[in-house]
């Protein structure tokens, strides 16, 4: 035996170091956040977009409810980046910070943090290959997902991803982008055409024209039946072996690889070729290059405007919950004739600025509807639900399971969950984070579908361990710690609040609880932070 | 046609309206307890996951080319043959009815699984309800404490309620005849109370600030069925430990076989809907072996649970369906294995109201090349459903209005009266 305990000594030793070297970036204080130089502020941007919504709700004949307090808007900008509520230590560094701006600079300084790029990048890769289970498929999305966040903190431009994205070559290994067509594969090694056309519009261009395999589509009229066809056509030379994804415009006898559909049954042994095609706009396809690398030129073409609709409306979505327009990857034929719409305004600003993603969470997260309360006393529903249409009032949306977990897990914990914690924290973090989403059931690729909760939901959160796990009073935990800095029992109570819902308690709230820790202080808290994490507020965005 | 209440206006004007659909009157517990046809229909689906090969259950060709080493042998059915993987199966054929000519275009596990599971082609951009939400929905119980729609031992993450909402999904029990998971407090009923209280202070802030939206969260309701269930009688359902071990023997002490004698007492329970699952059909290497493993667990469980319904006067109000996503390839890989095969494929149906010691349909002995013919006397998936909803007494042609605005009806076709013993 004594072989392991001289191996172990290394061991301990790298352990000890790393514990002191977190420990260490864990102390370490919250930097304000950076200046933003003049040519990156958003100032005149975010007046023109709050000037469209104000003719909105005027000519709706709507009033918006009144703005949010700060608080509450840090709170859902931490959800639409890292998936989880404010640490306390953030919330005490954004509240020092007095300047008028801090809430964009804290953004900035947010959409540098590893905690960004992972959550964020997850929240994208759902929706360019959805949610297939199975080890291959996780392991491909996830190498996928990797790179996108990747690509997100270097700030790297949306229409060079979706060119990488559409026309990557190479193993999927070391060209992570080649997932998105290694998914599409079918189980016969052939990659699925329609599949990748459905993706492709749908992710990129925002529209659904899997209708079109049948019939042309309802409501856009440049998209017809044979569109579907000629749109998948673009992917007919693409394959999938051994040596990663590669193009072949010969096949073995030297034929050119063209797209084939069989629709005669048992007597069409060659089926009908089909053409790659586009239902609008050919001149903007490049004359050479692959077909993909064409397809994908065509795709983010400056004059497409439907592809920085589509990602403008997707980011809404990912930051308010709830996209502008609903469902999130089906949008109108974008009008010629009549004034910008908010999705016009959001693309163009994204456009002139580098086609950054980071412009248009920074533009969405300071426009007047983002910051809106969710409060609101009306009692008629027409109305309520005008306001909501409108975004005269902020909507209530229900938490994805990944925030739902990741704030269950903060909230238990004083001191931000992120990169600099400690590698055992961090691995707890990824174990309860997938066992919880096993458990609460995944939202899967149509999760910015508005659905209320389940019983399965309920009971999880008020008897499962993660709860139970968060709202302990032991050593290190986040309420064993508030019992121990705070310096009486009112600041234990606001702590705790601060902790799981990023706010202060009410007057109510304050003397119901500052009565119930009286008797059994550990067990009170332990039983506050319950009451928090099983609360509403808690698991919806507000 | 009736308006689908999921989306946000949906919730809105749901909670302006009516009320909640799970307070209105469905089984009482009188009606729970009765007996023969007077007991109003439920379903159990036994979900054979990974595509349960139809050649070495219910549908042997023995000695020809596709046939692999499968035996026939002769049921309590009349000219009724089964595999021999299946004897115990055998002696209940009497009580069944076997269509052998299912047919679907899905070879793929997910969209395999996606159609026979609703009824409907996979949709990217629209998700159909599973049969089970579906029943759940429309059979509401006022008596019932624990849910409507019950799966165990589930193996694939399926979002069954699809457009009729998560309201409507399964609950999940991952091991079947154990204590359910977070179904108990983990701290005594007096400081639970006093947790409810607290959060009760909470919760009434948020609401106050937003009468009528904070409604959307269904939180009270949720709240208050979730303690419901906790404190419940019913939840004896879920516990085997009152059953004789010869009867847990009987079934088969697994997590299929207790799925399956649990099914019973939920059932009995007032239950209307329950699934239980068995993985493991996926046998593109050694299928032979696999499907002896897998029968080894299906074959006791299956004919215990039929028997056992029989016994207790309740096979003429419970239909019993063994189906699979899709069938398994007539040829033999090189690995021994099976490949998938959706071109026909086996289920078994039993109680009801069905006919029983029958069968439908029939497959070819050769193995077909690239574009299979449909099976003899094809019977399609969406029919079964159709009848199924009709014996529980679903109007399988009512209307909804689904999110992306299109009506859709719960059957996609009309109840088939060949399925049934009067057909």
């Amino acid at each position: 035996m004594r072989w392991v305990s001289w191996l172990s000594i290394p061991v301990l030793l790298l352990l000890l170091v790393a514990v002191v070297q977190t420990a260490g970036s864990v102390e370490a204080p919250l930097t304000a956040a950076p200046e933003i130089p003049a040519q990156q502020r958003l100032d005149t941007a975010v007046q023109r977009l709050n000037q469209r919504f104000r003719q909105r709700w005027q000519q709706a004949g709507l009033q918006p409810v009144a703005q949010a307090d700060d608080l509450t808007v840090f709170r859902r900008v931490s959800l639409a980046l890292f998936g989880c509520v404010p640490a306390l230590a953030e919330i005490r560094a954004f509240e020092q910070d007095q300047q008028p701006d801090r809430l964009d600079r804290w953004i900035v300084r947010m959409l540098r943090d590893d905690r960004f790029g992972r959550y964020f990048a997850d929240r994208l890769a759902r929706s360019l290959t959805g949610v297939e289970q199975g080890p291959l498929f996780i392991f491909r999305r996830d190498r996928l997902r990797d790179w996108l966040a990747q690509q997100l903190l270097a700030d790297a431009a949306w229409g060079q991803m979706t060119r990488d994205l559409i026309a990557a070559e190479g193993l999927w290994t070391d060209q992570p982008a080649a997932n998105f067509l290694t998914i599409a594969r079918m189980e016969n090694e052939e990659l699925d055409e329609t599949k990748l056309a459905g993706r492709t519009v749908r992710a990129f261009l925002g529209q659904r024209i899997d209708c079109a395999q049948c019939h042309d589509h309802p409501f856009d009229p440049f998209w017809k039946q044979g569109h579907f066809e000629g749109f998948a056509a673009w992917y007919c030379q693409a394959t999938v072996s051994l040596a990663g994804v590669t193009d072949f415009d010969r096949d073995k006898s030297q034929q050119p690889v063209v797209y084939r559909i069989m629709d005669g049954g048992a007597e069409d042994k060659t089926g009908r070729v089909v053409d790659p095609n586009v239902p609008f706009h050919a001149e903007w396809l490049p004359d050479q290059g692959s077909l993909r690398t064409r397809l994908a030129a065509w795709v983010t073409h400056p004059e497409n405007r439907r592809f920085e609709r589509a990602i403008a409306n997707r980011v809404w979505g990912l930051m308010a919950g709830r996209p502008l327009h609903e469902p999130v990857d089906d949008l109108p034929h974008p009008s010629d004739h009549s004034e910008p719409d908010v999705l016009d305004l959001l693309g163009t600003e994204f456009r002139t600025r580098g086609e950054r993603l980071s412009v248009l969470i920074r533009l969405i997260a300071l426009s007047q509807p983002f910051q809106l309360s969710s409060e609101n006393p009306e009692q008629d529903s027409a109305l309520l639900q005008a306001q909501e249409e409108q975004w005269a009032v902020f909507p209530l949306v229900r938490l994805r399971p990944e925030q739902v977990i990741g704030s269950l897990f903060q909230a238990g914990r004083v001191r931000a969950v992120d990169q600099n914690s400690h590698p055992l924290i961090r691995f707890q973090k990824l174990t309860s984070e997938n066992d919880f989403i096993q458990e609460y059931g995944d939202a899967g690729e149509d999760e910015l579908n508005a659905q209320a909760g389940t019983i399965s939901q309920s009971l999880l959160k008020m008897n499962g361990r993660f709860t139970s796990d968060s709202a302990k009073v032991d050593l290190l935990s986040g309420p064993a710690e508030v019992l121990r800095f705070s310096t009486d029992d009112t600041a234990v109570i606001e702590n705790s609040f601060l902790m799981c819902l990023t706010r202060r308690p009410t007057a109510d709230e304050q003397t119901y609880f500052l009565q119930q820790l009286k008797t059994n202080r550990t067990q009170s808290v332990e039983d506050l932070f319950w009451a928090l994490f099983n609360s509403p507020e808690f698991s919806w965005n507000h | 046609m009736e308006p689908l209440m999921m989306d946000r206006r949906g919730m809105l004007q749901r909670l302006g309206t009516a009320g909640l659909s799970f307070l209105l009157p469905g089984m009482s517990h009188g009606a729970a307890n009765r007996r023969g046809t007077d007991r109003p229909a439920s379903l159990i689906v036994l979900w054979m996951n990974g595509g349960m090969s139809q050649l070495e259950t219910w549908d042997p060709h023995p000695g020809t080319l596709s046939g692999g080493e499968v035996q026939a042998i002769s049921t309590s059915a009349k000219g009724v043959q089964i595999s021999h993987l299946l004897p115990r199966m055998a002696e209940q054929m009497h009580e069944c009815l076997l269509i052998r000519s299912l047919h679907s275009k899905e070879g793929d596990h997910e969209r395999g699984a996606a159609f026979v599971r609703t009824g409907y082609n996979p949709e990217p951009t629209l998700k159909y309800p599973t049969l089970g939400s579906v029943i759940a929905r429309q059979l509401p119980q006022a008596s019932l404490q624990i849910p409507p729609y019950i799966l165990l031992n589930p193996r694939i993450p399926v979002p069954e309620g699809g457009y009729l909402g998560n309201e409507w999904n399964a609950f999940r029990v991952f091991r079947p005849g154990e204590k359910v998971a977070n179904l108990s407090s983990p701290v005594p009923d007096q400081r639970l109370q006093k947790r409810l209280a607290g959060l009760d202070v909470i919760s009434r802030q948020f609401a106050l600030r937003r009468p009528l939206a904070e409604q959307v969260t269904l939180q009270q309701e949720l709240t208050q069925r979730a303690v419901t269930m906790m404190q419940s009688e019913q939840l004896a359902a879920f516990q085997l430990d009152s059953e004789p071990a010869a009867l847990q023997d009987s079934y088969g002490r697994n997590d299929f076989g207790r799925g399956c004698l649990v099914a019973r007492r939920l059932v009995e329970t007032g239950v209307r809907v329950v699934e239980v699952m068995l993985p493991g059909f996926d046998t593109h290497i050694s299928n032979h072996t696999g499907h002896i493993t897998q029968c080894r667990i299906l074959d006791p469980a299956m004919s215990s649970l039929l028997q056992d319904l029989r016994q207790r006067d309740l096979l003429q109000s419970v239909i019993v369906l063994c189906i699979s996503e899709f069938g398994r390839t007539p040829r033999i890989n090189p690995a021994e294995g099976r490949d998938h095969w959706p071109a026909w494929f086996s289920c078994v149906v039993a109680g009801g109201g069905f006919r029983s010691g029958a069968v439908l349909g029939a497959t070819p002995d050769g193995i077909p090349g690239k574009d299979p013919p449909l099976p003899e006397d094809p019977i399609s998936v969406p029919d079964v459903y159709a009848t199924i909803l009709s014996q529980l007494g679903i109007d399988g042609s009512q209307e909804v209005i689904t999110p992306v605005g299109r009506p859709i009806r719960f059957a996609s076709t009309s109840p088939n009266v060949r399925l049934l013993q009067q057909g």
